[in-house]
């Protein structure tokens, strides 16, 4: 077993024994890191393997936290069997739709349209009464996951929660292996290294990168339903710019190109500002914690060029020999 | 005349923005660094502005001193992190000058306090011109688009009229001929962001007596700024100028015409001239 995998497999065995403690906050603190990796790690679909640098992420994850807020009953629970693949289904539209428009642009230009794009359903909503203006709106009763008329798992309870976002999160990751795996996801890589080649190849480079911004979409709306099922309510900060930057920020902090390193990524960037915003350990420097994170940031770019999943890779032994790449 | 005013206003704010964007386009369009940071050297300008007003007493004065320690903190700024950054790929240029926002911030917060500020318009520029028996333009506001205008003009010059400019053209164009024909490269990027720096610390500070001084100025401006540079095309001064004009005005009226749409307006006006010309308005070969 490689030192890569046994680190995984360790911060997996962490994550399922993490509950034990008992302490609530953490249990939410990790459920909400969670949802986030899994939206770091549809990104790191787009950034890290096909090459396309998103800052417009935070629209498909802001548009399915609305989408379920919207559609859910007032006073009693929305049905996760029919509204979990909806609002997905929406997210998809969304990419979708955005897809065609943006994958014309390349480079630093295909950035900036897809945060012109974002931005606008960002003003949508803050702007207009569509949901709540920037003041958002709640989500008061969380989905109810049935099974035959028995409830397996109550969303309404943190524990239950943190559980089903993990084997969701353990579920993404594989699918996207998967994915990548795959012809489809080997193409992707292909046409991030050489998109003139991979043409000349006989693979048309557009419905694949649709196809790509389509399924990232679609699982950032993932993230997004859970996410506003956790807080229960919405604003258009999920939707904001500073929230497509977070999200890369995580995955370029993590390691792209890597999913787990979205993964790290996640935790790094939430527990760093939990850890320099900690009054217990700073004291009256808790509240710069800014400072502290901002520094953090800029030794990690100097010194660890791949992010942090590349402290992992000077331990393997070198199976492969090394290519020109470096 | 109250839509006569607006435009005004929609142009002084273009050209403020063409400030900024300005430098931020020399310095990736010939350096190629992605600076999200620009935005912070905007709020430090217009913060200094207050800081140095309050212990100098004079706003005149303010200026000069707060662009002279902008130009310190450009250099060794350059020296010290960015010049790692050239052969670095955009990604790790947005990470890092990310780090560098929240420590500017910081800073900000540590040094000035977390406190809304407001400057005093200097005496001399205090007055207004009736326009009509009601209405009247602040002189201020034209000494903006005045002094923007000035710079815009001089900016022009330099570039395409002098021996530095020269040199910086030719830097964006082909960086291993310029460095080959025995130009210190090194001294003209140093040279080139400290002068970003300037401006985007100047435009703070021209602009503080119009709008307060408050933490998260610099984060607002700098979306808008990287949406001038997008649609001008990157590395086009002419095409910053262009488009800061076209986003200021569009900015202003949208607020006076649609309120409710207004930030929607400046964004669906970049997607239209990006999907049209994906490449922007002046494309830089």
């Amino acid at each position: 077993m490689s030192v890569t995998r046994a680190t995984l497999v360790a911060g997996l065995i962490c994550l399922l024994l993490a509950p034990l403690t008992g302490a609530t906050f953490y249990i939410q603190l990790f459920s909400k890191i969670m949802i986030l990796a899994i939206f770091a790690m549809s990104l790191d679909l787009l950034v890290g393997y096909t090459g396309l640098v998103s800052l417009g992420h935070a629209a498909y994850f802001g548009a399915a936290g609305y989408a379920i807020a919207l559609i859910s009953p007032k006073y009693h629970a929305a049905n996760l069997w029919l509204t979990l693949p909806l609002v997905m289904l929406i997210s998809a539209a969304l990419a979708l739709l955005i897809g065609l428009l943006v994958l014309r642009a390349a480079g630093v230009y295909f950035i900036m349209v897809t945060l012109a794009f974002a931005q606008m359903l960002y003003y949508l909503f803050h702007d207009t009464k569509l949901g709540g203006g920037s003041d958002g709106i709640y989500l008061y009763v969380k989905p109810e996951l049935s099974v035959a008329g028995i409830k397996p798992v109550n969303l309404e309870n943190p524990l239950h929660f943190y559980y089903f976002v993990l084997a969701l999160m353990l579920a993404v990751y594989f699918l996207l292996r998967t994915i990548l795996a795959s012809p489809f996801g080997r193409a992707l890589v292909g046409l991030k290294v050489n998109e003139q080649r991979m043409r000349s190849l006989g693979f048309p480079a557009a419905p694949y990168k649709l196809g790509a911004f389509v399924l990232a979409g679609t699982l950032a709306g993932l993230a997004g339903y859970l996410a506003a099922c956790q807080f229960g309510f919405v604003n258009p900060e999920i939707l904001s710019w500073h929230y497509s930057g977070s999200v890369l920020m995580m995955l370029i902090l993590g390691g792209m190109g890597r999913l787990y390193g979205a993964v790290i990524g996640a935790f790094a960037f939430v527990l760093l500002q939990e850890f320099f915003a900690s009054q217990a350990i700073f004291g009256a420097l808790a509240k710069h914690w800014q400072l502290g994170v901002g520094v953090f940031i800029v030794l990690v770019v100097l010194l660890l060029p791949k992010g942090l999943a590349g402290l992992l890779e000077p331990l393997e032994k070198r199976r492969e020999p090394r290519t020109g790449d470096a | 005349m109250e839509f006569i005013i607006q435009l005004l206003n929609g142009i002084q704010y273009g050209l403020l923005l063409f400030l900024l964007a300005a430098g931020l386009t020399l310095i990736f369009g010939i350096m190629g660094v992605l600076n999200l940071a620009h935005g912070s050297f905007y709020m430090l300008g217009a913060y200094l502005a207050y800081w140095l007003t309050l212990k100098t007493g004079s706003f005149g004065m303010a200026i000069p001193l707060g662009l002279a320690a902008i130009a310190i903190i450009g250099v060794i700024l350059e020296s010290t992190l960015f010049s790692r950054l050239y052969q670095r790929s955009h990604l790790d240029q947005v990470l890092l000058t990310f780090g560098l926002i929240l420590i500017f911030e910081e800073l900000r917060s540590v040094l000035f306090g977390d406190d809304v500020h407001g400057v005093t318009v200097p005496a001399l520029l205090s007055g207004s011109i009736p326009l009509t028996q009601t209405l009247s333009y602040p002189v201020y506001r034209l000494f903006i688009s005045g002094i923007c205008l000035l710079i815009a003009g001089a900016m022009y010059l330099v570039i395409q009229k002098t021996r530095i400019g020269m040199m910086i053209r030719a830097g964006s164009t082909n960086r291993e001929m310029v460095q080959s024909l025995g130009i210190n490269l090194q001294l003209l990027y140093t040279l080139v962001f400290a002068l970003g720096m300037a401006l985007a610390a100047f435009a703070g500070m021209i602009s503080a007596p119009v709008s307060s001084v408050f933490p998260g100025m610099g984060s607002h401006i700098l979306i808008i700024c990287f949406v001038v540079v997008v649609i001008g095309g990157i590395g086009s001064i002419k095409g910053a100028l262009i488009a800061a004009l076209m986003i200021g005005i569009a900015d202003t009226l949208g607020q006076v015409l649609l309120p409710e749409f207004s930030g929607v307006a400046v964004y669906l006006l970049m997607a239209v001239v990006l999907l049209w010309r994906p490449q922007g308005l002046f494309k830089v070969a």
